[in-house]
């Protein structure tokens, strides 16, 4: 008599990272796969710990803000610009129009550079191989106008405290605007290559759909949010800087795909070309720099507003120190920025010092990677690697 | 007597009159089998350095440049490099399977050239039943991945190892099927005589009215030789490099080696089966008659170098298809438009 054994299937885990070609860093996903179905998606993150924000307690403000530009090194200028803007908050400093405009245009053209980057690993990911070329021909344009703007590349360091670092040049300007010129052409021949491609659409319609309700309950941000149909745009709800001074609109998605976050992403390109064509148009005069704004000899200690100075006492002893103007002690505030991949917070307390008693920072990137959890179940391997790319991640801004 | 312009000559030359000895046959085919092996494996060094510049040019890039003039010594180094790198085993418990599969792999690669005649009097040997071997041999040219990702102890070399032993299998059918049309229309399985009979035709070109089994020839050929947009077996940006992950140095180069010249073979069958071979179509000479002045050979390796060329156009344009995808369209495409094509062919046929 022949006994059947009752044959039990073993699912397969696979370490997907820190070192493979497609997870963007050293993201590592541990994969329960079932045949090629994914059953269970564990994130595991951590290998580009820094210790940034408890670094941060222990600069003093306009120094901290070196810190933030290796937080999402594609676009280090819109984080920069995060944290000048909480720290301006938290200090009470103003900002001259014409920084504004400057801080504006150049958080758009990194919003560029930003998703060039996304789109070229995002189609490599998905086997276009020429997009990546071509859209990394066209991001050296925007280094080069970053490299004249500030002679830094990837990690600017542009902005300061209280406005930005140096004012720009007509040059400067005129080569910005053929970028501007030159700019939707060069998105419509990504877009010959994979928008009307039946693989492309096979690979990302219907893929990764997360509905605005569950969108917003994982706390999405970002194009990742707006693909979703959630018209949720910082820069819209809470401007700040210029942006109540230009007109844009917010591209949203229907279907919640991989797809509409995909072309959600390709109309921001657009979006971001309009904006800076308007900061060039309209780009006021005056300082770039708030004279009294705290530079980069800003002391640890208590803070002492510039002026009035104390008088010193006639007797020659030290006058008593002044209370602290610039902020009761533990002030907290909370500031966030629409950078490129979504809602890039900073949640800043300050005890009256030159240091901030808190930093902790509220990255896109760490929370669309936990949404990867729930992305994952039941898709196919090769759809993790899409949606990898559609939750748009750096690694050095989830594990700062 | 075979018209073989390699063994008549060897034969002239040693003096040989009449029907040849067996000892004189064999030598006559080693020498063939050499003079086939070197010339393509050469052709294979330079389809990478061809592949490299075409696809750079697409990409604004260059391609190779350093080692040579404009990087022409580049296959050479590779070689070389491959050549003398540490030879890496994984933690396996199968070591003669992994020793075994690369040589396998390039094995079944390199047989499939023994049926191809390159002109009509230019092969290793002309077998009645040409395409069959060929079908045979990259059947079995399947083991040699499935070897390989078994072996290499890999979760990422298991998996590409087991797509890519579906896909084979599953395009081997879709691919026989296409050439049906070939078959019937020509009446023949030789390759020789199928280049024969399309000389008959004003056009002569199957692809002309077997478009539909061109077609499904065409995508099935990018499939079985993992090419993109059906590169899933070796996937980077999913199974890092898949079958062949854990290989290096020469063992990892006889796997490359192996992918370009069945790359080679496919596009040789397709010049065979649907462009004439080493013929250009009556109309044209008939039209410039000077053109009968090209050597046949010429002919066939310009055909196959377009070949290679539009696989390298595909991977420069093309994303990579996703694996249940890739099997619907095997499947439910391809099997059922050779079928169709296989229909209309012998009612054609029958009627006229």
């Amino acid at each position: 008599m022949i006994v059947e054994k009752e044959l039990s299937t073993k699912y397969l885990t696979v370490s997907m990272g820190p070192q493979h070609p497609a997870t963007h860093g050293v993201l590592r996903l541990v994969l329960e796969l079932d045949g090629e179905t994914v059953v269970k998606c564990t994130p595991d993150i951590g290998y580009l710990h820094r210790g940034m924000e408890k670094l941060g307690e222990n600069k003093t403000y306009p120094v901290d803000m070196t810190l933030t530009s290796r937080l999402d090194y594609c676009s280090a200028v819109a984080n920069e610009i995060g944290f000048c803007i909480a720290a301006e908050k938290l200090l009470g400093v103003e900002v001259p129009e014409r920084a504004k405009f400057i801080r504006t245009m150049t958080s758009e053209m990194v919003r560029i550079a930003s998703h060039i980057i996304w789109i070229a690993a995002h189609a490599i990911d998905i086997g276009a191989m020429t997009v990546f070329l071509y859209s990394m021909r066209d991001r050296e344009m925007i280094l080069d106008l970053f490299e004249m703007l500030c002679g830094a590349r990837l990690l600017h360091i542009y902005p300061r405290i209280g406005g930005v670092r140096c004012d720009v040049d007509q040059k400067f300007l005129d080569q910005l605007w053929d970028f501007t010129e030159k700019f939707p052409k060069l998105i419509e021949e990504y877009e010959t290559l994979i928008d009307q491609n039946r693989i492309w659409w096979q690979r990302t319609k219907n893929i990764g759909i997360v509905s605005a309700e569950d969108a917003i309950a994982l706390g999405l941000t970002g194009p990742t949010l707006r693909g979703s149909g959630v018209p949720y745009d910082i820069r819209k709800v809470a401007p700040y800087d210029a942006y109540d001074k230009v007109e844009f609109d917010v591209p949203l998605g229907k279907n919640c795909d991989v797809y509409d976050r995909y072309r959600c992403r390709m109309e921001e390109f657009r979006q971001s070309n309009r904006i800076i064509r308007q900061c060039i148009e309209k780009l006021p005069g005056g300082l770039v720099l708030n004279p009294d704004a705290p530079g980069l000899d800003m002391m640890p200690g208590p803070l002492k507003k510039a002026a009035p100075a104390p008088a010193p006492a006639a007797d020659g002893t030290a006058a008593p120190a002044p209370k602290v103007e610039a902020g009761p002690a533990f002030t907290e505030i909370y500031s966030a920025t629409e950078v490129p991949k979504g809602e890039l917070g900073y949640y800043m307390v300050s005890d009256g010092t030159g240091r901030p008693y808190r930093m902790r920072v509220r990255t896109p990137s760490f929370v669309h990677i936990s949404a990867l959890q729930r992305l994952c179940v039941g898709v196919l391997v090769a759809d993790v690697i899409a949606l990898i790319g559609t939750i748009d991640i750096v690694l050095g801004e989830c594990d700062r | 007597m075979d018209t073989n312009i390699i063994y008549n000559g060897f034969y002239k030359l040693i003096g040989i009159t009449g029907e040849p000895g067996v000892l004189a046959m064999t030598v006559a085919i080693l020498i063939g089998i050499v003079v086939v092996l070197a010339v393509v494996l050469l052709h294979v060094a330079y389809a990478t350095y061809f592949e490299r510049k075409v696809i750079g040019h697409m990409q604004l890039r260059l391609g190779p440049m350093r080692v040579g003039p404009h990087g022409l010594l580049q296959p050479i180094a590779d070689g070389l490099k491959l050549f003398f790198k540490e030879d890496i085993f994984p933690a396996t418990d199968f070591k003669t399977v992994f020793r075994l599969a690369p040589i396998y792999t390039l094995f079944a690669a390199l047989s499939s050239l023994a049926a191809i005649p390159f002109v009509s009097t230019f092969y290793i040997a002309n077998i009645n039943v040409g395409i069959l071997y060929i079908f045979a041999i990259s059947a079995v040219s399947t083991y040699g991945i499935i070897m390989a990702g078994w072996a290499s102890k890999s979760k990422y070399a298991f998996l590409g190892g087991l797509r890519s032993a579906a896909q084979l299998i599953s395009y081997e059918v879709a691919m026989g099927l296409s050439l049906v049309g070939v078959m019937i229309m020509a009446g023949s399985l030789n390759f020789i005589e199928i280049v024969e009979a399309q000389q008959t035709h004003w056009y002569g070109m199957y692809l002309i009215p077997q478009f539909l089994g061109f077609f499904v020839f065409a995508i099935a050929a990018f499939a079985e030789t993992n090419r993109v947009p059906f590169d899933l077996p070796e996937a980077e940006s999913e199974l890092v490099a898949g079958y062949f992950a854990e290989y290096s140095g020469m063992r990892f180069s006889l796997f490359f080696l192996g992918e370009y010249v069945a790359m080679i073979v496919m596009s040789s069958m397709s010049v065979l089966c649907f462009f004439g071979g080493w013929t250009l179509p009556p109309f044209l000479t008939n039209a410039i008659p000077a053109l009968n002045m090209i050597p046949g050979i010429f002919i066939f390796i310009g055909k196959v170098y377009f070949h290679i060329f539009v696989f390298y156009w595909i991977r420069a344009t093309l994303p990579r298809y996703r694996y249940d995808y890739l099997m619907r369209l095997g499947w439910k495409v391809l099997i059922p438009l050779a079928l169709v094509n296989i229909v209309i062919t012998s009612v054609i046929k029958y009627l006229a």
